[in-house]
């Protein structure tokens, strides 16, 4: 009884988490790029126009729940939950502050790596259900990069679980040290790659590439629905961003409490800058190159990563 | 590197079983068809196996328009033939029309007349490789160009105070003289350009993905670009040498000293980057028009607000930002046009997509009709 209602306490938090995070993450991105294209971004509504992505969910919110007549209904209707439930299931093992989880669980690396990977299944529904050809070429190239890229991110990952000797995320970062961040350069960048192309943005945003698939598999949808994908957009880069901090960049620094989690929370923020950063510099990629990045390169180093770990962890730490 | 497109037709299923091919309405409503084009796509996966452009869906009868209107109210209408470079239209039907009528125009509206040409150039470029960016996903490489041409529409408002349509090349000569301080100002842009341009072309051309994008893509050979009657950046980057301002020169580009870059291989590249080319190129070209321009009047001494040339018929073109515009003239002795016929570089660029995108995925076909860059005021006219 009382592990349901854990649950569904940390189901309420977690959403509600993921949505503030979509608000900010939303007007920070319209701050990032408009510094980068020489514009200042929103800043009528509220102070640095902080409140302007409030004013849009209450739009969205408001408006038409549009299903298409020639939609497949039920599916359609279920796909972004679909999406943006694993996505939200995937914070419950992220060490938030020291030595404490909402779950910590002793394969919490393992339920983080394979808990999204569901939402493969609601981008490819979303895009077959909407029964529009822009939507599932959409839905097709979100399925085969989306799987595609959990590879190297797996592996990437891996490096530090035979490194630390433990697959529970707490710990993992409770054995950080600083020579960590020399050992998994190489790793920490395939991870960011591959989670940046796991939560299809740019320049891995083939799936809903504006200038081609005007918007991909969620093409056809409208109001809060859309919402949702949006916010499992960014509720995936919240997640991947602490993730990434925890485990490859030492996290909290073993500090304690809120000074801990504050500490994590900025590494995130930097992470979520780059990804930013790189999603407005660089133009996308096409269809093959993005599978040659995936097998051919990303893959080979990141297998090179997790021998390096071997090696350095059979020699030195046992 | 394209497919061969026959081999995959009639498309085949794992079981063996013939399947439709799918066909994907692109347009006309669309981010990036750059206007209103429509294209209808007939894929196998994400192979493009036919490309069809549908035009006509900004068809104003510009042409037939013109024959109620007297010889100076059609000039406001061939700004609305190619709105991103509105001079270009103005200069080719201005021409036309003083041929047609023995206008003589002064030399110091031929020269305001290459310069705002030159400077429209660098502006309409700046279109054309921002939205290639805005194509390949590359948002900010869009905002970048747009500050050069925001730089050079603001020149224009000072010239004419608009910044779209300028209705400003009248037969005869100019509507007005470079206001006071123009000059220097329009010596500062010019100088501050080429900086900018080269930043743009590190940032696009210089990316390793934008490159990967776009090299090898939608190759145009040089015998392929002459049959199809290709002209301007589409042409010259697959190696034809051929600018009305060298081959038929016009105005005082004479006296003007610069190169025409050419590029080698054809491709979605090549097309892009000599529009850059081409825009730091005209940067020196209006410097120099700058130091040689000398005081005078701006519009032929003499002429009529009505102007009623002989009968008759008139054919002049120039190079605009596109190619080769033309514009034929019939004049039947009234003060209207019996008959105008726009020969737009544009149109004649666009049937080009046909021919390039089978083979390639959808990813290209975006890729492909932004590198040659139709504007479709002036492919539907």
């Amino acid at each position: 009884m009382t592990s349901l209602l854990w649950g569904a306490l940390f189901g309420l938090l977690s959403g509600t988490a993921i949505a503030l995070a979509a608000l900010f993450g939303v007007w920070w991105e319209r701050k990032v790029s408009g510094r980068m294209q020489m514009r200042l971004g929103p800043q009528q509504s509220g102070p640095a126009g902080l409140l302007q992505t409030l004013a849009d969910t209450i739009k969205l919110v408001l408006k038409e729940d549009v299903t298409p007549a020639a939609a497949d209904p039920r599916i359609f209707r279920m796909a972004p939950l679909l999406v943006f439930t694993p996505v939200a299931l995937s914070l419950l093992v992220v060490p938030f502050v020291t030595g404490w989880a909402p779950l910590d669980s002793g394969v919490g690396i393992l339920l983080f790596l394979a808990v999204p990977s569901v939402s493969v299944l609601g981008v490819l529904l979303a895009g077959w259900s909407s029964a529009n050809t822009y939507g599932t070429i959409g839905g097709l190239r979100g399925a085969a990069q989306m799987v595609s890229y959990e590879i190297p991110r797996t592996l990437s990952v891996l490096a530090l679980v035979v490194v630390a000797g433990t697959m529970r995320p707490s710990a993992v970062m409770g054995a950080w040290r600083w020579w960590w961040l020399l050992l998994f350069a190489v790793g920490f960048v395939i991870y960011l790659i591959s989670s940046i192309a796991e939560m299809n943005r740019g320049p891995f945003d083939l799936p809903e590439a504006e200038s081609e698939l005007v918007a991909g598999y969620f093409v056809d949808y409208t109001g809060i629905r859309w919402a949702i994908f949006m916010m499992a957009e960014y509720g995936g880069m919240l997640a991947c961003s602490l993730f990434g901090a925890a485990m490859f960049l030492g996290g909290t620094n073993g500090l304690p409490g809120l000074l801990g989690g504050l500490v994590l929370l900025v590494k995130a923020i930097a992470i979520v800058t780059v990804i930013m950063w790189v999603k407005w510099s660089f133009p996308r990629f096409r269809q093959d190159q993005l599978m040659r990045l995936a097998w051919k390169v990303l893959t080979p180093m990141a297998l090179v990563q997790l021998l390096v770990a071997g090696a350095v962890a059979v020699a030195w730490l046992r | 590197m394209p497919v061969e497109v026959e081999s995959r037709r009639p498309v085949i299923d794992e079981l063996g079983r013939e399947v439709d091919e799918l066909v994907v309405n692109i347009g006309p409503s669309h981010p990036s068809t750059h206007g209103v084009c429509r294209i209808i796509a007939h894929l196998d996966g994400e192979i493009v196996l036919k490309a069809e452009p549908v035009i006509g869906y900004l068809h104003r009868g510009i042409e037939k328009m013109a024959e109620n209107r007297t010889y100076l109210q059609v000039v406001p209408l061939t700004d609305r033939l190619d709105y991103v470079g509105s001079m270009y239209a103005n200069w080719a039907y201005c021409r036309a029309v003083e041929r047609l009528a023995d206008i003589r125009v002064p030399e110091r509206a031929e020269y305001i007349r290459v310069i705002v040409c030159e400077l429209q150039r660098i502006a309409s470029h700046m279109m054309g490789v921002g939205a290639s960016g805005a194509d390949t996903g590359a948002a900010t490489v869009f905002i970048y160009a747009f500050e050069v041409r925001e730089r050079i529409v603001e020149l224009f408002e000072m010239l004419c105070g608009a910044r779209l349509t300028y209705n400003y090349v009248r037969p005869g000569g100019v509507s007005a003289d470079l206001p006071d301080g123009w000059i220097e100002r329009c010596r500062e842009v010019v100088r501050w350009a080429p900086d900018r341009l080269r930043e743009l072309d590190t940032l696009f051309f210089g990316n390793y993905i934008a490159a990967e994008r776009m090299k090898g893509i939608g190759v145009l050979s040089e015998t392929d670009a002459i049959a199809w009657g290709a002209t301007g950046p589409v042409a010259r980057a697959s190696g034809v040498l051929f600018d009305i301002r060298k081959n038929d020169p016009y105005s005082v580009y004479p006296r003007l000293d610069f190169r025409v870059p050419v590029g080698e291989n054809g491709d979605c590249f090549d097309r892009g980057r000599i529009k850059l080319l081409e825009a730091i190129e005209s940067c020196h070209i209006v410097e120099q028009a700058l130091d040689q321009i000398q005081p005078g009047p701006v519009a032929a001494e003499g002429l009529p607000r009505l102007i009623r040339p002989r009968a008759g018929d008139a054919y002049d073109h120039i190079e605009s930002a596109r190619g080769s515009l033309g514009v034929y003239l019939v004049s039947d002795g009234s003060p209207r046009p019996y008959r105008m016929k726009v020969r737009s570089p544009a149109f004649c660029n666009l049937q080009l997509l046909g021919q390039l995108a089978p083979g390639h995925t959808v990813s290209d076909l975006v890729v492909i009709l932004g590198s040659l860059d139709p504007v479709f005021g002036e492919v539907d006219r």
